[in-house]
């Protein structure tokens, strides 16, 4: 079991650098694919099994297939027609990159306990508990992402909509 | 786990996955005979006893071809996109019982391949990997047709899997598991506790879904011969185009088979308790379980020989406009009646 | 006046659309269980209808002697200008004063028009209903005497293809 962790892991981390570091938009969509299915294996490996298949349903099955569309559509699969950075930006991201990382490294280390908790599996791989969690502690937060998402799609179909006339 | 308990799952794996394969054999000889039944033809029935070796001449013909990779496409994709089709085509049958529980070696083991308390959700899990093998061939092949194709399924499938997901929620919401053995049991005793008598309409959006997601006559608009010329399999000879062609047919044996677990009672038959009738009983259910799956492969080619392929538009009209709100009206009334009954 | 024609305007029912489309299935399913059309070629052959005008034959008379006397009239009446006699002086002696040393008719010009028979004052030559005769050369689709005389004896008994020694198959 450890052993398909570290090479689960390893994979998430090296599909997501390669979403990162390929030029090519159509490669980055699939790594991202591939790196969304290493997550579910890693929530499989927690037997939470509920979310791993959420997570292959949602991320990988319909929102990279969109991404994949625009992609497509847009016809950005083609490495040359992507800007070269320049030096500043380069500087930039590195710059941002790193302060993330030492963030999330010193929240792990001093954080301690909070985020060592462990878990009861049966609580966390159950659809029932999932679903009384959404309805009753998160209901707030729950009702705000659905009203976000409304807006979201408001704003589309008022935008597709202009761009007609 | 033991080494008969490791030995029986690979029985099992190996039994599922041939079993496949011959369906899908079987199936692409089904559907030449009676598409050419249909229209007053004989169809083959050269090759072995009323033409039952075509597939397997077909097979050897597709081996023997030159595999052509044309000029410029993008070849890892080129290469991959006909395995990303076919692999979850085929896995997607892991979670279907097939049969009640045999009994051997003074040992239960139930007819499926893997019992996942999540069953439904992976099987909408794998349909929707599968589109990636059509979208990515599609754009890989560095041409018009297979890349609208692509664009094409990618939209379908997004808008129709929708559809069957809420379908299956108003039958999720009856059984009150996600696990296909308790939706089967909860179908068990006469004719009426079918699935099909109690959600009809969900049934009847449940299967206009299935033929749209598997890419199938009146909704295949991604490969639309006449207008796409084959759409995303365009570019693709030998093999890999015989991988496209096992893939949609494994695909419709697993949605025929899908279909008759959710709402024919999958391998339950009325009036009897196949459960205490032991060896007879699981022959019994597994011969009822191919039947009905039978069925639904015959209405599979049937529809296809009888209706007009759907303009681009309708489909989408369809499937917004009609099938959701349809679905979701139908998700309110399940909800409501169980809601006042218990 | 202009009169305003209306069209067909669909009814609820129609609109539901499965009524009509479970109508489409039981026609298919109809037509599933129909006699097929299908003549299954080198094993049954499709007996074309009299009057049919497939290859030539040139008959014989009572005595098995060629009824042709050689006169050129149906290579005249051809359109197609596949006829080619070559006569001679009858060696028999019945009244007939010539007959076709050679007489050819190439296969591959001819267009069946059926006139040659018209024209024939001896209905020596006929059209029959034979339409398999195809072969890989074109010297072979030439057809001379002694192939329309043959053709003759295969054919003088009535029907060429419901005459079951035609219909086995030589592999």
């Amino acid at each position: 079991m450890t052993f398909l962790f570290y090479f689960v892991a390893c994979l998430t981390i090296i599909s997501a650098l390669f979403v990162v570091l390929n030029r090519n938009p159509v490669y980055s969509a699939v790594m991202l694919v591939l790196c969304f299915f290493s997550i579910a294996t890693l929530y499989l490996l927690l037997e939470a099994y509920f979310v791993a298949v959420l997570e292959i349903i949602i991320y990988a099955g319909a929102i990279m297939v969109l991404f994949l569309f625009v992609i497509m559509l847009l016809d950005l699969g083609r490495e040359a027609a992507l800007p070269k950075l320049k030096k500043l930006d380069k500087a930039l991201s590195l710059f941002l990159v790193v302060i993330i990382f030492l963030g999330i490294l010193t929240l792990t280390m001093w954080a301690g306990g909070d985020l060592h908790q462990t878990l009861n599996p049966s609580s966390v791989g159950d659809i029932k508990a999932v679903g009384k969690a959404l309805f009753t502690d998160f209901l707030l937060p729950f009702e705000v992402a659905s009203l976000l998402l409304l807006v979201a799609l408001i704003g589309t179909v008022y935008l597709a909509k202009r761009r007609v006339k | 786990m033991d080494f008969l308990a490791l030995l029986i799952i690979c029985v099992k794996v190996l039994l599922v996955f041939a079993a496949t394969m011959l369906t899908v054999l079987l199936m692409i000889y089904a559907e030449r005979r009676i598409s050419a039944f249909i229209q007053g033809r004989l169809g083959p029935n050269r090759v072995g006893p009323h033409g039952l070796l075509q597939p397997i001449a077909d097979g050897i013909k597709f081996l023997m071809k030159e595999d052509i990779i044309p000029a410029g496409v993008d070849k890892p994709i080129y290469l991959l996109a006909p395995a990303m089709l076919l692999i979850p085509a085929l896995m997607t049958f892991a979670v279907i019982p097939f049969g009640s529980d045999i009994t051997l070696f003074g040992r239960n083991i139930p007819l499926q391949v893997a019992d996942v308390n999540v069953g439904i959700l992976y099987i909408l899990a794998l349909t929707s990997i599968g589109v990636y093998g059509l979208v990515l061939a599609g754009w890989a092949s560095n041409s018009k047709y297979p890349l609208i194709g692509g664009l094409r399924s990618s939209a379908q499938l997004i808008s129709y899997e929708l559809t069957m997901g809420l379908a299956i929620v108003s039958i999720v919401l009856l059984s009150g598991s996600l696990r296909l053995n308790d939706i089967i049991s909860q179908q068990q005793g006469h004719f009426l506790s079918w699935n099909v008598f109690k959600q009809p309409l969900a049934f009847l959006i449940f299967l206009i879904a299935v033929y749209a997601e598997t890419n199938r006559l009146p909704f295949d608009l991604t490969e639309a011969e006449q207008e796409l010329v084959g759409g995303y399999h365009t570019e693709y000879s030998s093999m890999k185009f015989a991988m496209f062609y096992m893939a949609e047919y494994a695909n419709m044996i697993t949605a025929a088979a899908l279909t008759v677990t959710l709402f024919f009672g999958g391998w339950d038959l009325p009036f009897l308790n196949e459960t205490s009738m032991g060896m007879l009983g699981v022959v019994l259910s597994v011969a009822a379980f191919i039947l009905k799956t039978a069925f639904f492969l015959f209405l599979f080619i049937w529809v296809r020989w009888t209706f007009p392929r759907f303009r681009y538009d309708q489909l989408m009209n369809l499937g917004w406009k009609v099938m959701l709100p349809l679905a979701l009206f139908n998700i309110f009334i399940t909800a409501g009646y169980l809601a006042l009954t218990i | 006046m202009a009169t305003i024609i209306k069209s067909y305007e669909p009814t609820f029912w129609d609109k539901l659309y499965i009524p009509a489309l479970v109508q489409g299935l039981l026609v298919t399913f109809k037509h599933l269980l129909r006699k097929k059309v299908t003549i299954q070629y080198p094993e049954e052959k499709l007996i074309p209808p009299e009057g049919y005008r497939g290859l030539h034959r040139l008959n014989k008379d009572a005595n098995g002697r060629i009824k042709c006397v050689a006169c050129d009239m149906c290579s005249a009446a051809c359109p197609a200008d596949c006829i080619d006699i070559i006569p001679g002086s009858s060696p028999w002696d019945d009244g007939k004063e010539r007959y076709p040393v050679s007489f050819e008719i190439d296969l591959l010009k001819c267009i069946f028009c059926g006139f040659c028979e018209m024209a024939c004052p001896e209905e020596a030559i006929e059209l029959t209903e034979i339409y398999d005769f195809s072969d890989y050369t074109r010297e072979k689709l030439i057809i001379d005497k002694d192939g329309l005389l043959d053709v003759y004896d295969k054919t003088k008994d009535k029907n060429y293809y419901s005459n079951s020694q035609n219909l086995t198959i030589k592999e």
